[in-house]
């Protein structure tokens, strides 16, 4: 992708709300992009082959904790999400750190940060007195229900822009870490553990980093859906769905490119949606089942997902025109 | 600058090494040669802080690497090139490279060293944008132990150079051990090629079953039937 198209598109994605305005797929499109930005915080640390099944839990304490934190503390979100940020940050310290330390790793590692989004799931629900349990969780209202410092805002537009915001940086962080030492210790380490130690690197502290890193910036996306649904319960940021969920649509749109989770959350977003309006209550749970076929499919006939495997061929394309 | 005092060392509950003592004098090449299952690459893996020993002392000028976590290790001078390379096979040759010169210390030198490393082997810089894994073994090889010079060492940690690769090639390969003593590092090789790392090394160590069952300069063991003897054994 050439800069000015880049920047042209950056362009039209800020732009948008102020000539369209339609409140349904506004709505869509800031559901894919907390979404995306969730899925790219999976993704940053998913691409090197520390595949986490965890990272609702991390979501569901973002969520829960900025909601908690303003109902019962009356601590403004712009505190209340650091605090949930450092909560995720801190339990991912505590699971991932024993793992890294003694070598659990692949699917041993995958099983505990699976049992993780169980514990969270069964910890919210087991303390319904004070969440609500499965029923939900709703953040109370501020004064009329726009205000900054409540972060509520009943404009789909500020919405949009915050949502674009947070996704751009998620792409930025993205970004960073593809461009910094980080990136080559993990690919080291994914490679080969022995051999990355043996070069100088610090193993554990170096895959630590990157889970921290990504568990708060899931946190931070499980605050966001928090501030802007005004709803939140068990089974739609935290628990195993919304792991298992993260990691398809990753596989789905690209793990090792960086728009890849956010075409991952286009397509099955929009898939969710029109299963759910063309069927209505006919259809559901058929989002699932469509995913769990799509998945084997995926895994099987396009590992490098949607994205990648139409760069790569871009890119064989360019390499044959260059070469003739 | 290295010694080790009565190394005890194993997996879970599987001992392999028995009171080992050595020692790696600066600027020595010493060899440890043995059958396989000797021990050989426990005693690497110990010495680098891949694998804690169970019992006994590593200090190398003055640190004892038994409390050294690994990536300490090679910030204190110690490369270590592991048995079978350990390459990462999906990066390209100059990424590997980089990976050696990982530690904070080694960063600011970097394109340096790059430079001497490319000098040592003009064929990695011929390959540099090729993946480290699509290459020969010897050029793997090769590109293992220009990883681990990226790091500045003083002490280079050597696991079976010459497994698998063709005579010719081993040849060359202990060609460029000499010329690296020369440049002034001190080599500690791990070797079963007897015949060939003897000529290389100033003292040799006889490594059988976990213990050090010989020891002594290498023209002396090469002409003595002290290593027959730890081979065939009675």
């Amino acid at each position: 992708m050439t800069r000015s198209l880049r920047w042209l598109g950056a362009a039209a994605l800020v732009g948008l709300p102020f000539v369209y305005t339609a409140p349904y797929p506004m709505h869509i499109l800031i559901i894919i992009l907390i979404w995306s930005f969730a899925y790219t915080s999976w993704s940053i640390m998913g691409r090197f082959g520390l595949v986490s099944l965890g990272h609702g839990g991390f979501m569901g304490i973002g969520a829960y904790v900025t909601a908690l934190a303003w109902n019962y503390g009356h601590v403004s979100p712009w505190i209340g999400a650091p605090l949930g940020l450092l909560a995720g940050g801190l339990l991912a310290v505590v699971v991932a750190y024993p793992c890294f330390r003694f070598r659990i790793i692949g699917h041993y590692f995958a099983l505990v940060t699976l049992a993780l989004s169980g514990i969270v799931l069964q910890v919210i629900t087991a303390t319904r007195d004070y969440t609500g349990g499965s029923l939900g969780y709703t953040p109370e209202r501020y004064k009329n229900g726009s205000s900054l410092y409540a972060v509520q805002f009943t404009g789909k537009t500020t919405w949009y822009l915050i949502a674009l915001g947070v996704w751009a940086f998620g792409l930025y962080i993205w970004h960073r870490v593809d461009r910094g030492m980080l990136r080559y210790a993990l690919e080291a380490i994914s490679e080969d553990e022995d051999g990355a130690a043996a070069t100088g690197v610090h193993v554990t502290r170096e895959k630590l980093k990157v889970t921290v890193l990504s568990a708060a910036m899931t946190a931070l996306a499980g605050a966001l859906y928090c501030q802007y649904q005004m709803f939140i319960s068990p089974d739609t940021v935290s628990g195993i769905a919304v792991s298992l969920q993260m990691v398809f649509a990753v596989v789905v749109g690209g793990i090792y490119v960086p728009l890849g989770p956010t075409v991952g959350a286009v397509i099955t977003i929009m898939l969710a949606e029109v299963l759910r309006v063309s069927f209505g209550t006919r259809a559901v749970g058929w989002d699932n089942l469509v995913y769990g076929i799509l998945l084997v499919i995926f895994i099987i006939f396009l590992p490098k997902g949607i994205l990648g495997s139409l760069l790569a061929l871009r890119r064989a394309r360019r390499g044959a025109a260059a070469g003739e | 600058m290295l010694t080790l005092s009565s190394v005890h060392a194993g997996y879970g509950s599987f001992p392999a090494l028995f009171d080992v003592s050595l020692e790696v004098r600066q600027g020595e090449a010493v060899g440890v040669i043995g059958p396989n299952g000797a021990g050989k690459t426990t005693l690497m893996r110990v010495v680098s802080g891949l694998l804690r020993p169970s019992g006994g002392t590593i200090v190398m000028e003055g640190v004892d690497l038994a409390r050294t976590a690994s990536h300490r290790i090679v910030e204190l001078g110690i490369a270590h090139v592991p048995e079978s390379r350990r390459l990462f096979p999906r990066m390209t040759v100059e990424d590997n490279l980089k990976m050696g010169g990982f530690t904070p210390a080694a960063r600011p030198g970097f394109r340096q060293r790059l430079a001497v490393v490319y000098e040592l082997f003009p064929r990695l810089a011929e390959r540099r944008e090729q993946l480290a894994g699509s290459m020969s073994g010897g050029e793997q090889q090769m590109c293992a132990i220009g990883r681990a010079l990226m790091s500045e060492p003083k002490l280079l940690l050597l696991d079976e150079p010459s497994a698998g690769l063709a005579p010719v090639i081993v040849e060359q390969l202990f060609e460029l051990v000499k010329r690296l003593r020369a440049g002034g590092l001190t080599v500690l090789i791990v070797e079963q090629n007897v015949q060939q790392v003897l000529r290389v090394v100033d003292r040799a160590y006889v490594l059988k079953t976990g213990r050090i069952r010989a020891a002594g300069a290498a023209a002396e063991l090469l002409a003595s039937g002290t290593i027959r003897d730890a081979y065939l054994g009675v």
